[in-house]
């Protein structure tokens, strides 16, 4: 199962835990049984079949490049963070 | 140069080649932006706002389209009316209708400078005498130009239909467009079991770039509807992708030329002139282009952000850093997008916390739109950290570099904003900055009636990767033509062209590099992130590898083998079974003809990340305590730089992005007047630092190899610019025996500390 890593305010929806363990062999999966277990927070990570803009989705070590294709292995963590690449 | 790899036996790795961009740059024979001239080309001048905030009420643009010598007149309103969309350019998004409305306005004003119609004649004299015909109707409204009075009760709203995302929730009627939190353990109960809690409010002034050549743009709008632009940029693609949704057609109608740059440092990643004249040009029915007045690009281009931080830390009694809390309050400029997503990436990376809180607010103010400058939101955030960690430092009455080492974060750290870090080098950089020779040397003899000190701070950059691509084709003398995307800002032609001499076996100077438009160069993101040595990089090794298949073809038809059995080494084609059989790299070459014509092959990537990279500095400099006046004496940058491409100039990266940080922390700011305004828009007001102010800068690289690179590259030019402004305050410190958290520490302000003047 990923280690759902998620934004501040929806930590309220999991009772303030930093992180929840959620099933899915791939972040669209892990998302999709997320929304099922907390109802109301896909809405804040994915708009229009892909992440949201303006989030990236770090799987691992750092911003994934397959959205939410991205595969996830057992113990994968997976964090939003605002999207951003430098100057 | 520390060396703590296994660094391989690299024949073109770690050299430094004669650059392929060098003659064309020191003759002036290599072509930039303002160079371009085009059958029946005629010039736009743009009319900007005097106000810092304003309804647009109207423009009557009549007189100007009476001027003799005029072809074409605009105002937002020829632009495309766009909706709410966003754009995205890899990691990092941009909201189509805010850009349109920032390149030229429709509804308000949002900074003095703000582009409200454009005028294009026969040159840019008439052009400019045409647009001050152009009247221009405004309501003034008043104006703010800091967080502080952005966010009081009762500030004027710079945008209306802004919604604000205040951590989740809708706010409306804010010049807050978003606050986010990042919270890991219990920083409360933390600070109150701690041995000392240092709490500090730093504020920092937008600065600009500083880059030598300002944006320009030529644009033509034929007559099959298609666009072509010739610029200064970072990114022809990503400039693509902003013209092409800003006038509201496909991708493929938009043909954007890079020429050489003059400077970008992020800066000219966003677009400002394109879509102006490429709407002149559909009206007027000839090429337009565009250059900035210095002024214009200071008022009308993207600086970076100034702001209002304010940092918690505390300690336990052995010196271990156990909680820190920050607010990150970042000038977005006129419309929302401050760094301030990277700066709470980076805020207390270079530590390890178990108990941390990261705030961090995007705020609009009457200023132009910021924009990246080199590890945007870093350099801010490191001068607020770093100050608080050398305050600390005092208190345990701990060497700062030892303080920093026992509290260093490390592989396996989990960053504040929850992130765990791979393979990182800090350690070995503060390690290295604990061993040179700068750091166990006396500070010296101060320059009559100065006072010396030195100073230390610590900075971290993520390093981005996303996607590029590069072409290779061979001639027949055995010389490879090689196609990038990637403008070259920093001489990546070299050190890309650098990385497949490596796989091929050939030197560097057997390359032909050239950076394509977007018709002829595969797809490439921005020159930014410090992403280019390493994506690119990258993306040449794999177009190397594959043109060695293809060579291995070529050498089965000459020898009549099966390809299996032929191998390559060292630059050599061989037969495995037959050693007679082999060809130089040369030598096939100029047998390529007869098997099939010419090869080629290609190599494209997205990647994730390189992995962060920390730098450590340590500066000396003498004050004068009756004029406020500094010297930087002495100055050491200590950096972990992945494998090292191309030593020079990642030496000279480095070297210039510790200028940026000194100007930074010393003496540049936007100096704002009453009525909004910026009141030193010329390099004649605003002090950057120059050849004459710098000693030489040393720089100690650590190699730390990322091993998600065949070579093991991170990223370069952005960690530089991080620690200067700490350290410089940490110096002053030394020398004065007062902390500084305003910046730019200038004159004025040392002798107000000092208390010698008032404000």
């Amino acid at each position: 199962m990923a280690k759902l890593f998620l934004p501040y305010h929806l930590k309220k929806a999991t009772n303030d835990e930093d992180y929840v363990e959620v099933k899915g062999k791939n972040l669209r999966e892990v998302i999709d049984n997320l929304e099922k277990m907390y109802p109301g927070t896909k809405e804040y990570l994915v708009e229009e079949n892909r992440i949201k803009p303006g989030l990236a989705a770090i799987c691992g070590y750092s911003a994934t490049r397959k959205g939410l294709l991205q595969e996830l292995e057992d113990d994968t963590e997976v964090h939003f963070l605002p999207s951003i690449a430098g100057g | 140069m520390v060396n703590v790899s296994d660094s391989k036996n690299y024949k073109v790795i770690g050299t430094n080649p004669i650059r392929h961009d060098g003659y064309d740059k020191v003759t002036g024979r290599a072509v930039y932006g303002a160079d371009i001239k085009l059958p029946g080309l005629i010039w736009a001048s743009i009319v900007r706002s005097p106000h810092a905030h304003a309804v647009l009420k109207s423009v009557d643009t009549s007189a100007a389209e009476k001027v003799d010598g005029v072809f074409a007149v605009m105002t937002g309103k020829d632009l495309p009316h766009l909706a709410d969309s966003w754009i995205d350019h890899g990691e990092g998004t941009e909201n189509v209708a805010w850009s349109s409305e920032n390149i030229m306005a429709t509804k308000k004003v949002l900074y003095k400078g703000h582009a409200v119609a454009a005028v294009a004649a026969k040159d840019r004299y008439v052009a400019d005498y045409a647009a001050s015909k152009i009247k221009v109707e405004y309501e003034e409204l008043e104006s703010v130009t800091n967080v502080e009075d952005a966010t009081k009760e009762g500030a004027p709203i710079l945008l209306e239909d802004l919604v604000g995302d205040h951590i989740g929730k809708k706010v409306e009627k804010t010049n807050i467009a978003s606050v986010t939190r990042h919270e890991f353990g219990d920083p409360d109960k933390a600070f109150q079991d701690a041995e000392h809690v240092v709490e500090r409010t730093f504020t920092l002034q937008m600065v600009h770039q500083g880059y030598i050549e300002p944006h320009n743009a030529t644009a033509t709008w034929d007559e099959e509807g298609r666009v072509k632009v010739w610029t200064s940029t970072q990114g022809a693609f990503p400039v693509r992708t902003s013209t092409a949704a800003i006038l509201d057609m496909d991708v493929s109608k938009v043909k954007v030329t890079p020429l050489e740059i003059g400077g970008g440092f992020g800066g000219k990643i966003p677009i400002y002139l394109e879509p102006v004249c490429a709407t002149l040009s559909k009206k007027s029915g000839r090429p337009v282009k565009a250059v900035m007045e210095r002024s214009n690009v200071f008022q009308a281009s993207g600086p970076a952000p100034g702001g209002t931080i304010t940092v918690k830390m505390g300690t336990d009694k052995n010196g271990k850093l156990i909680a820190a809390d920050t607010s990150i309050k970042l000038e977005a400029g006129g419309f929302p997008g401050a760094a301030v997503g990277a700066a709470v990436q980076c805020i207390f990376a270079p530590y390890e916390i178990a108990n941390t809180r990261i705030d961090g607010y995007d705020i609009v103010v009457n200023k132009p739109k910021s924009a990246a400058y080199r590890a945007p939101g870093s350099p801010q955030a490191a001068f607020a950290t770093e100050t608080v960690v050398n305050e600390l430092a005092d208190l345990h009455g701990m060497d700062p570099v030892d303080f920093r080492l026992l509290n260093a974060s490390k592989e396996g750290t989990r960053r504040a904003d929850g992130v765990v870090f791979p393979v990182i080098g800090n350690e070995e950089v503060l390690d290295a900055a604990k061993a040179s020779d700068h750091w166990k040397s006396e500070l010296g003899t101060p320059m009559k009636g100065r006072i010396r000190g030195r100073g230390v701070a610590s900075g971290y950059w993520f390093n981005v990767g996303l996607k590029s691509t590069v072409n290779l084709t061979v001639n027949t003398d055995g010389v490879v033509a090689l196609v990038e995307g990637s403008t070259d800002i920093g001489g990546t032609r070299t050190s890309i062209s650098m990385q497949a001499a490596e796989i091929l076996g050939i030197p560097a100077t057997d390359f032909r590099p050239t950076v394509g438009d977007t018709e002829t160069a595969g797809y490439a993101d921005v020159t930014g992130g410090s992403r280019t040595t390493y994506a690119t990089g990258f993306a040449a090794v794999k177009a190397a590898e594959n043109l060695i298949e293809v060579l291995k073809e070529r050498c089965s038809i000459i020898w009549s083998l099966d390809k299996q059995d032929i191998d390559f080494e060292n630059g050599t084609f061989f037969a495995t079974k037959d050693p007679e059989l082999k060809f130089t790299f040369k030598q096939l070459a100029a047998n390529l003809d007869s098997t099939g014509g010419p090869a080629a092959s290609s190599g494209s990537v997205d990647l994730e990340s390189a992995g962060g990279a920390f730098g450590t500095h340590i500066v000396d400099l003498d004050v004068d305590p009756d004029t406020g006046k500094t010297d930087i004496v002495r100055y050491t940058a200590v950096q972990d730089v992945g494998t090292v491409i191309y030593p020079a100039y990642c030496r000279g990266n480095i070297q210039g992005g510790v200028v940026q940080g000194i100007g930074w922390g010393l003496n540049e700011e936007y100096f704002m007047k009453d009525d909004g305004s910026q009141a030193n828009t010329s390099y004649l007001d605003y002090r950057m630092p120059t050849a004459l102010d710098m000693p030489n800068i040393d720089v100690i690289m650590v190699e730390k190899p990322n091993p998600g690179h065949p070579f093991g590259v991170r990223g370069v030019g952005e960690v530089p610019i991080c620690p200067p402004i700490a350290a410089i305050g940490d110096a002053l410190h030394d020398a004065l025996g007062k902390r500084f958290y305003d910046a730019p520490m200038k004159p004025g302000r040392i002798l107000n500390v000092l208390g010698k003047i008032s404000d």
